[in-house]
């Protein structure tokens, strides 16, 4: 199962936790599952940068979750 | 900058070309847009071009400073230098409206080091100023100035070197940052040592005179990008990416699509295509283009050698396994027939399927994460406050230096504008809100007079996600400046200056107070 974690602005969201684990093969699924556990979350997520074991992975909807996976929302950050 | 005109004025994207001028520095500020929608409107309204100037006082009006900011950071570590515990507590200006760089800020504050415990605060702080907008690693330096001051004070409370204190407990591949994931692979160990074994770091000092150390971490980006390579009749090469070249990225497309290419880089033209003469790319910024539009180019370049081979293949009669490339020519593997080079392939392209040209497009991931470690030596005059950098020297990690004299610019220029934050460089506002030095007489920005050369250090750890390891290296270097500055002004005087900048009369009460 994916391990995700969840940032500070979202716990209240997930029910207070900071990680938990989820059956998800891709993010799109893992969303669908997060929306089904903390309904309203999935709006949230829509505008996080989606990590996948370290990598920020841009339009990461569809990308694949592997068992051990280690999955992070952060703030969407481009640069200067 | 097509996306936002667009959307400002309720265009669809295909009603407006935008053709890249060449800019100079970007530095974040050029990633948005003032005018451009206004000069559209008139254009249109009007059927003439319309151009629109920016005098430099409404720039530093009216375009956003970076964030002003408070922070209070605490560590704890012990007797041998572990970090244990830290909290940071920071609040970023935002101006009229939310929108601070404080995500970065709280990101990036203690991520060089592996600390087991930490709390960190962050603020996006409205208030009546300008807004504020994007300066090169949007929202670290500020942050970088307030922690490695700490780790600065930390060393010399622990009677520790502070490089050995920063080795002690810098992060590496597997660990975990402080804001979430776990490192790749970087180079932050790396940088650290380069420092410390450096002629500078045991050069002797004089009256007056102090060595400061600071380190910064920062993400880079990868980004939507499209790149074509075209071979001209003649055997020559046209890169072509839609990001604006700031930095010196021409060159270095180039050169990757030359090494594999097999030719001369002289023999390559790169060039920046308006929008409608190539795919969507992402804005040049974020420290992305050698990056992503170098992915491009390579898988461009290979695809065009796969193709080059299938038409020797074709022109020899034989199957395409029994072709490769090597140094600029097809080449049969059992010696069937003479090469053919790319002159020879380009000419002849109309018989084996049409022009050579290949596009791809890209959102990569692994944009790999940069470190610099710096050193600086200054000079105080305990008479006037003025601060003098007698030495400066820049480490960082560049993954791969494919054009190692623009990388060393990059790593400069990071430096120079952060020692202008550091010593110079500030906003003044009245009562009202009203900036009171907007021209580059009052806004005082370093120049090759003050400053000695910059010395570099490239270090190479190759981003393994990159073809060539290529990391961003266009803002980690102004990370570290101001915490650098600083130390060494605390190494000279004894005074610990927590406020920006150390303009000579902030140094001067600094040294009046016992």
């Amino acid at each position: 199962m994916a391990r995700v974690f969840f940032p500070t602005s979202l716990q209240q969201l997930a029910g207070g936790l900071e990680e938990c684990e989820i059956e998800a093969s891709t993010v799109r699924e893992l969303f669908a599952r997060l929306e089904d556990r903390f309904p309203g979350i999935r709006e949230q997520l829509a505008s996080a940068a989606v990590a996948i074991d370290g990598d920020v992975v841009p339009g990461a909807l569809l990308e694949r979750l592997e068992p051990d996976s280690e999955v992070h929302f952060l703030p969407a950050i481009s640069g200067g | 900058m097509r996306t936002y005109t667009c959307k400002v004025l309720g265009w669809e994207p295909g009603d407006m070309k935008v053709i890249p001028a060449e800019i100079g520095g970007g530095f974040g500020g050029k990633t948005t847009i003032y005018l451009e929608p206004l000069a559209a409107l008139l254009s249109r309204r009007a059927g003439r071009a319309v151009k629109m100037v920016m005098t430099r006082s409404e720039v530093f009006r009216a375009t956003g400073p970076t964030s002003g900011s408070v922070m209070r950071i605490k560590m704890g570590a012990r007797r041998d230098g572990k970090l244990v515990a830290a909290t940071a507590w920071m609040a970023y200006e935002a101006g009229a409206f939310p929108g601070s760089p404080i995500g970065p800020g709280v990101m990036t504050v203690l991520a060089p080091y592996d600390i087991p415990n930490v709390l960190i605060e962050g603020f996006d702080v409205v208030l009546n100023k300008p807004k504020v907008a994007a300066y090169r690693a949007p929202g670290a330096p500020m942050a970088a100035f307030a922690a490695e001051s700490v780790v600065d004070e930390l060393a010399e409370k622990l009677g520790m070197d502070p490089i050995e204190l920063r080795l002690r407990n810098a992060v590496t591949e597997g660990v975990r940052a402080v804001y979430g994931p776990k490192y790749r692979k970087i180079g932050f160990v790396e940088t650290l040592e380069e420092a410390r074994d450096h002629p500078h770091y045991s050069a002797p000092l004089g009256p007056w005179q102090g060595r400061g150390v600071a380190s910064g971490y920062w993400f880079n980006f990868g980004g939507e990008t499209t790149a074509t390579v075209s071979i001209n009749e003649d055997g020559t090469a046209v890169v072509m990416s839609g990001c604006p070249d700031i930095g010196g990225t021409r060159a270095a497309l180039a050169q990757m699509a030359a090494e594999e290419l097999g030719i001369d880089v002289h023999r390559i033209e790169p060039v920046v295509a308006d929008t409608h003469s190539i795919g969507y790319n992402d804005m040049t910024g974020g420290s992305r283009v050698a990056f992503a539009v170098g992915i491009a180019v390579v898988d461009a370049s290979r695809k065009l050698i796969d193709d080059m081979c299938a038409r020797a293949a074709l022109i020899w009669d034989v199957p395409p396994e029994d072709v490769e490339w090597v140094d600029g020519r097809a080449q049969s593997v059992t010696g069937a027939a003479p090469p053919l080079t790319l002159e020879e392939l380009a000419s002849g392209s109309g018989n084996t399927g049409g022009p050579l040209s290949a596009t791809v497009t890209v959102n990569p991931r692994g944009a790999g994460a940069g470190f610099s470690t710096q050193i600086c030596d200054v000079e105080v005059d305990p008479e006037t406050g003025l601060v003098t950098v007698l030495r400066y020297t820049v480490v960082q990690d560049a993954g791969r230096a494919i054009h190692p004299d623009y990388v060393e610019g990059q790593m400069q220029g990071g430096a120079v504008q952060g020692i202008g934050w550091a010593l110079n460089e500030e906003y003044i506002f009245d009562r009202d809100g009203v900036m009171e030095n907007p021209t580059f007489l009052d806004y005082r920005m370093p120049v090759a007079s003050d400053l000695p050369m910059i010395d570099t250090v490239i270090v190479e750890v190759p981003n393994p996600d990159h073809p060539y390891g290529v990391r961003g290296v266009g803002e980690t270097g102004i990370i570290p400046p101001m915490a650098a500055v600083a130390n060494a002004v605390h190494a000279a005087t004894g005074k610990r200056i927590q406020d920006l900048p150390m303009s000579p009369v902030r140094v001067l009460e600094a040294l009046s107070e016992n």
